[in-house]
């Protein structure tokens, strides 16, 4: 291709890392800035606001026994659930705000909140 | 002929700057023309003459070039000392800083594609700084980064492309004849 000689092997380079750095700019812009806090509810009552800077662990009581959730600087998720299909569990860790883990069986909840919202959609 | 108070003395690189300039300015004209699904996502194939003038003139010339084309462009199409004036003027400054800087870069590694890119980040690297600290006091500003960064990208690739074309196809002549 004539165009293609026009490339010199620097410009793949840049081209690769601007793609890249484009890619890594999506989930970094789009997901309401970094994750703040953690909101516990049960029974749909806040249980706990956490800040998600410290170590922690915070045990919920729930219908079925004890919901077990471990907050890490940045990040939280539910260790133990007495439910018994565990998709709050393997979840794993929720990182960005707005993301939610749900133990239904228990009525706990584990939300991620930034400190701006998290739209479903982008106004003006 | 009325003989002027004052002499201008034209030297042949101000007809240079003026005639690179023209061309630019028609460029944004052209750019200007273009629909854009999204304020701010513009091809800037004006882009094009500051790449081929930087590589062929220097950049004192590309600079010239530059702030000429954002004078002359926004007079021509209405936004003189409008926001968008200062959102060019930012981001042209920006990018031409930017492209001083990358133009010391290895000429055999780095070619007219890398200087528009790193050009092209720059422009809209600035225009959202501006629009920031200025015109939208919020950081509601950066959900659009992505797409403007993916934009900056794919026009920056095909305005270093044109331009490396032109270099590539036309010797080095003086273009103010």
């Amino acid at each position: 291709m004539r165009w293609l000689a026009l490339l010199r092997p620097g410009d793949w380079l840049t081209m690769l890392i601007s793609a890249a750095l484009v890619g890594l700019s999506i989930p970094i812009f789009w997901q309401g800035g970094m994750a703040d806090r953690a909101i516990v509810r049960q029974e749909g009552r806040v249980f706990a606001e956490i800040d998600l800077k410290a170590r922690k662990q915070i045990e919920v009581p729930g219908p079925l026994g004890t919901t077990l959730i471990a907050v890490e600087p940045g990040r939280a998720r539910v260790v133990s659930d007495p439910g018994p299909r565990q998709y709050c569990v393997k979840q794993g860790w929720l990182i960005r705000p707005g993301e939610i883990a749900i133990c239904a069986p228990n009525r706990v909840s584990l939300q991620i909140t930034g400190r701006t919202r998290v739209y479903d959609s982008i106004s003006y | 002929m009325t003989r002027s108070v004052t002499e201008l003395r034209v030297t042949a690189e101000d007809r240079r700057v003026a005639w690179l300039a023209t061309a630019a300015v028609g460029l944004s004209l052209v750019d200007a023309a273009i629909p854009s699904p999204l304020p701010g996502v513009k091809p800037g194939l004006a882009n094009i003459v500051t790449l081929v003038v930087l590589l062929r003139y220097g950049w004192g010339t590309a600079v010239w070039v530059s702030v000429l084309r954002v004078l002359a462009g926004s007079l021509l199409l209405g936004y003189f000392l409008a926001p968008g004036f200062f959102l060019s003027l930012t981001g042209t400054t920006l990018s031409l800083l930017t492209l001083g800087l990358a133009r010391h870069l290895p000429g055999r590694w780095f070619g007219p594609v890398s200087l528009s890119i790193f050009a092209a980040f720059a422009h809209i690297g600035g225009q959202l700084l501006l629009a920031r600290l200025w015109l939208i006091p919020h950081d509601g500003v950066f959900l659009l980064t992505p797409v403007f960064a993916g934009a900056a990208l794919v026009f920056g690739t095909i305005n270093g492309l044109i331009a490396a074309k032109l270099l590539a196809d036309s010797p080095a002549t003086d273009p103010s004849r």
